[in-house]
């Protein structure tokens, strides 16, 4: 019946740390992360910069090993990486000599080609490029150019779609565009989100929880739900106190911005 | 709709004047095509003026080196007679077939290697060692083991060839961006499509550069090899008229040669262009 809602198995992270060791010194990057994310939900990661986001979410990925803690989707303990979860990294990383097709359909295999082609189709709808199959990431925009990347972490249909900051390099207006569209294709394709990024804004408007980290070593600060009804107005008073509350978790009272007394 | 005409008609982007626009545009670009042109053959034409300048000056001796005017005789009697072109041909044939065989060698061995950890291992230190000997010092072994045949030239060619190619695409491959190898990896990409769709095409430029290179020292090649040893070919032509002090005919063979080269380069840019769409390249200030 709805077999795509009951598939989205939770995650269960850690408790991890993790340390890089350099050939001089080791770095602590994250310190006894413990974090349940529902299947389903969409949880914004903030931090500043250097507190081991990407750490955190390259573990999930399967692309860097912990120190030892457990990362379980649903049953199985993640050690490598693998279909059920997408990866969306800061630069859109397209290979510059494949069409917008080919890219998407870089990570489909063992598929005939007709389910082949119709993914592709149905993919760009999503992502909103119908019309841009032939064309080549070099002829795209930063804004198209992410938006394919999304399109092929989705095509393998995966159960977790990881997203390190996949709008810091747009500018304002896009981005806010991109997060309306993320929200979106949340809403069709029903995988859990993870979205790390360094804009309070875009934590509160996304997520159904966000997660603060603080930095040296990484940990998890707080976790806030954002209790607030979608769709989100970002000058509403609750997503402003919302803000606030962020807001004080790394700066003081009199650094404070005048934006959310507006 | 009468502004609408006025102003087609002003801009002559009107349909009742489509014969405007380009002729319109002809003489500026016509202009800037001549400009670029003459900027392109200046410093030659510049270069063959001076030579003619001091020959007419009596400054050097026709014997030592004679006169544009008198080279343009030479080249116009050579290509009469049919030499210079049979010649040439010889050359280019050899330098095709060496060539071919090292682009061959060159790229399979490339790409091995490049891809492999333990091929590199085990043959980096021979691949080391026999680069830096030039072709040239191969050519009294090239003699020995083929006679004067044209076994010794093409591997007096092969030898030079192979080298460039070969270290370009190990090269290229080395190169493969670190992101796009992360991002196959997230995909669980198969190892021979992580290899047709990101290795070799970001290899590519390097093995374009590698095959231009190889050409290059290939056509060299079969010059020298020719210098010394063969009965044909464009470098024996040269070192025959050397013999008969014929030093108008040298510089034909010379001037041949160099423009031969120059065809050969454009020749590969032209592929190279073709396959390599995706990549913006500097071209200067
Ligand atoms: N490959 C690595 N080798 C060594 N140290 C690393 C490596 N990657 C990250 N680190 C260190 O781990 C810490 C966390 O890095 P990480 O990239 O996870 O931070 P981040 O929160 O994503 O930062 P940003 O917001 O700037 O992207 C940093 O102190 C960094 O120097
Ligand atoms: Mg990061």
């Amino acid at each position: 019946m709805v077999a795509a809602t009951a598939r989205i198995e939770d995650l269960r992270i850690g408790p991890l740390s993790k340390t890089y060791r350099l050939s001089a010194s080791s770095v602590l990057a994250l310190k006894d992360v413990s974090l349940d994310i529902a299947g389903g939900s969409f949880v914004s990661i903030i931090g500043s910069s250097g507190c081991g986001k990407s750490t955190l979410l390259r573990i999930i990925a399967g692309l860097e090993p912990s120190d030892g803690g457990p990362v379980r989707l649903g049953g199985r303990t993640i050690e490598r990486p693998g279909l059920d979860r997408g990866f969306v990294f800061q630069e859109h990383r397209l290979l510059p000599w494949l069409t917008v097709a080919a890219n998407i359909a870089f990570g489909l295999k063992g598929l005939p080609k007709d389910e082949i082609r119709d993914r592709i189709e149905a993919h760009l709808k999503l992502v909103g490029l119908e019309g841009f199959a032939n064309a080549y990431p070099a002829q795209l925009s930063g804004g198209m150019a992410q938006r394919v990347a999304i399109a092929r972490a989705l095509v393998n249909k995966p159960e977790v779609l990881l997203l390190d900051e996949p709008f810091g390099a747009l500018d304002a207006l896009t981005r806010i565009q991109m997060q309306q569209e993320i929200l979106r294709i949340w809403d069709v394709e029903q995988t859990t989100m993870i979205l790390v990024t360094h804009d309070i804004d875009e934590a509160i408007f996304l997520g159904d929880e966000v997660i603060v980290m603080s930095a040296r070593p990484g940990t998890i600060k707080k976790r806030l739900s954002v209790n607030l009804p979608r769709p989100r107005d970002r000058t509403s008073a609750d997503f402003l106190a919302f803000r606030r509350e962020i807001y004080r978790e790394f700066f003081t009272e009199a650094e404070a911005p005048f934006a959310y007394v507006i | 709709m009468s502004e609408t005409l006025d102003l087609a008609a002003r801009t002559g982007l009107g349909t009742a004047r489509t014969e405007g626009g380009p002729f319109r545009g002809l003489p500026i670009r016509l202009a800037a095509t001549l400009r670029r042109t003459g900027l392109y053959l200046a410093l030659p034409l510049v270069l063959i003026a001076i030579w003619q300048g001091l020959f007419e000056a009596g400054l050097i001796r026709p014997i030592l080196l004679p006169p544009p005017t008198k080279v343009a005789q030479a080249f116009v009697a050579l290509t009469l007679s049919g030499d210079l072109f049979r010649h040439l041909g010889i050359s280019l044939l050899r330098v095709l077939e060496g060539f071919a065989i090292a682009a061959g060698i060159g790229l399979v061995l490339g790409v091995g290697i490049g891809l492999s950890r333990q091929l590199d291992r085990a043959t980096d230190l021979t691949i080391q060692l026999l680069k830096p000997i030039p072709p040239i010092a191969w050519i009294p072994l090239a003699i020995l083991w083929f006679g004067i045949g044209e076994g010794g030239k093409i591997y007096i060619i092969f030898l030079g060839a192979v080298f460039p190619i070969l270290v370009n695409t190990i090269d290229g491959i080395r190169q493969t961006d670190h992101r796009h190898v992360e991002l196959a990896r997230i995909l669980e990409v198969s190892r021979a499509r992580f290899i047709a769709q990101v290795v070799l095409p970001g290899a590519l430029p390097a093995i374009m550069t590698g095959l231009r290179v190889g050409l290059m020292v290939a056509w060299m090649c079969v010059v020298a090899a020719e210098l010394i040893a063969a009965s044909s070919g464009i470098g024996y032509l040269i070192m025959d008229a050397r013999q008969l002090a014929q030093t108008d005919q040298v510089l034909v063979g010379m001037i041949t040669i160099g423009a031969m080269g120059k065809l050969l380069d454009i020749l590969l840019k032209e592929i190279e262009r073709r396959l390599i769409t995706w990549k913006t390249v500097y071209s200067g200030l």
